[in-house]
């Protein structure tokens, strides 16, 4: 049996005065995502039938480097962010739930780097 | 985990199935939750045939009439059958509505009514609505200001400011919004709910109102807020025509504004 007042209860532990930058991010890679995918879209379609050369002489372009490596953190950053509200949302264990959060964080950050990485090699010629 | 598969003991089983009225010709079948915590028994379906030329139009007249006439255990709570006390929400026919306003005509074929989804059940159609009553109460619904009163007469509010009013201050608490939302099925603990954000919200929009900064201050919270992804069950099932969904929306851009 608890005693616990029910106000206690719905109030829990207050207010984290945090969740408006999350929302707001989201959102803007969304809307970033748009033409940025479009842009990719496009450019892998025209490139398919291109040879190895070809393709990372494209690359080299600054902008075109600059496009493809906006588009994959813009990408990651939004995947970061969406699964964490998936966690959030059917996770009820709080252990599970951090180890989650952090581990889902940490394995799109190295996905992320290394294909920004490698779109700067391909720019820079290895 | 979010709970997709019921607990054994709350698998609901076949129930008792009433006589169908002599001389009927327009039968209705009532198909009835049916629970009570205490007897350690199965949640069950009751089923009531109804004969609907001896029925009043409204769900609410045909439960009345089952507690009346057929079976007196049935436990529901109404009050004011007019659809402005919303103690009589439920979910019927698959829909969250107020079994006094919801014409028993509107619903074809067998007519199914449980309670509000995802809530503890006290007996039969009543849920436990304490832990969305607090909610509302840790929300401060009432006015709150720093400057005094006018000795001589209320506080004034225009009438454009009083419009902003107009879709908000006829919500009447009834939950079938919160209840019908996913994100308060699985976080409600934390998740304030529709109904408790549009009261939110009808507070922060009131002109007279001045603590607008702190109310956004404690929902501006990952739970509280945040968990509406814009689902829109609520404004799909309001009884009243309500958008909680918008008045969410509204809460969120202002949490953006005031960063910028």
């Amino acid at each position: 049996m608890s005693l616990v007042t029910p106000l206690k209860k719905a109030r829990g532990l207050g207010s984290a005065k945090a969740g408006t930058h999350h929302f707001w991010v989201q959102r803007v890679t969304a809307v970033a995502l748009v033409p940025l995918t479009l842009w990719v879209a496009f450019t892998v379609a025209a490139l398919s039938d291109q040879d190895y050369a070809t393709v990372l002489t494209y690359f080299s372009s600054p902008f075109s480097a600059a496009m493809f490596s906006l588009f994959i953190f813009a990408a990651f950053y939004h995947a970061a962010l969406g699964l964490q509200v998936v966690i959030e949302d059917y996770v009820h264990n709080e252990g599970v739930k951090i180890g989650a959060l952090i581990g889902i964080k940490l394995f799109l950050a190295l996905t992320g780097a290394t294909s920004i990485i490698a779109v700067l090699l391909a720019a820079f010629g290895n | 985990m979010a709970e997709f598969k019921l607990p054994a003991n709350s698998i609901i089983k076949e129930g008792k199935t009433w006589p169908t009225p002599t001389g009927a010709s327009r039968v209705k079948n009532f198909k009835i939750y049916r629970y009570d915590p205490d007897s350690g028994q199965n949640p069950r379906w009751d089923t009531f045939p109804i004969d609907l030329d001896d029925c009043a139009p409204m769900v609410l007249d045909a439960l009345l009439k089952i507690k009346n006439e057929i079976d007196p255990t049935l436990t529901f709570r109404r009050s004011c059958r007019e659809g402005i006390c919303g103690s009589c929400a439920m979910n019927i026919g698959g829909t969250n509505t107020l079994a006094c306003i919801k014409a028993i005509e509107d619903i074809p074929g067998d007519i199914t009514i449980s309670p509000l989804p995802h809530m503890e059940v006290v007996k039969d159609l009543v849920p436990d609505l304490t832990h969305f009553y607090a909610q509302y109460a840790s929300i401060k619904p009432w006015m709150q200001t720093s400057t005094p009163a006018p000795q001589d007469r209320e506080r004034l509010q225009s009438p454009e400011d009083r419009k902003k009013l107009d879709g908000l201050y006829e919500c009447i608490l009834c939950a079938s919004c919160s209840t019908s939302c996913p994100s308060y099925w699985w976080n409600g603990d934390r998740y304030l709910g529709p109904s408790v954000l549009l009261q939110a919200y009808r507070w922060v929009i009131d002109s007279r109102d001045e603590a607008t900064g702190e109310r956004l201050d404690n929902l501006e919270d990952p739970f509280k807020l945040y968990r509406c992804h814009t689902i829109m069950n609520c404004t799909n099932t309001c009884p009243k025509g309500l958008n909680p969904a918008k008045a969410i929306g509204e809460l969120k851009k202002m949490m953006v504004e005031r960063l910028y």
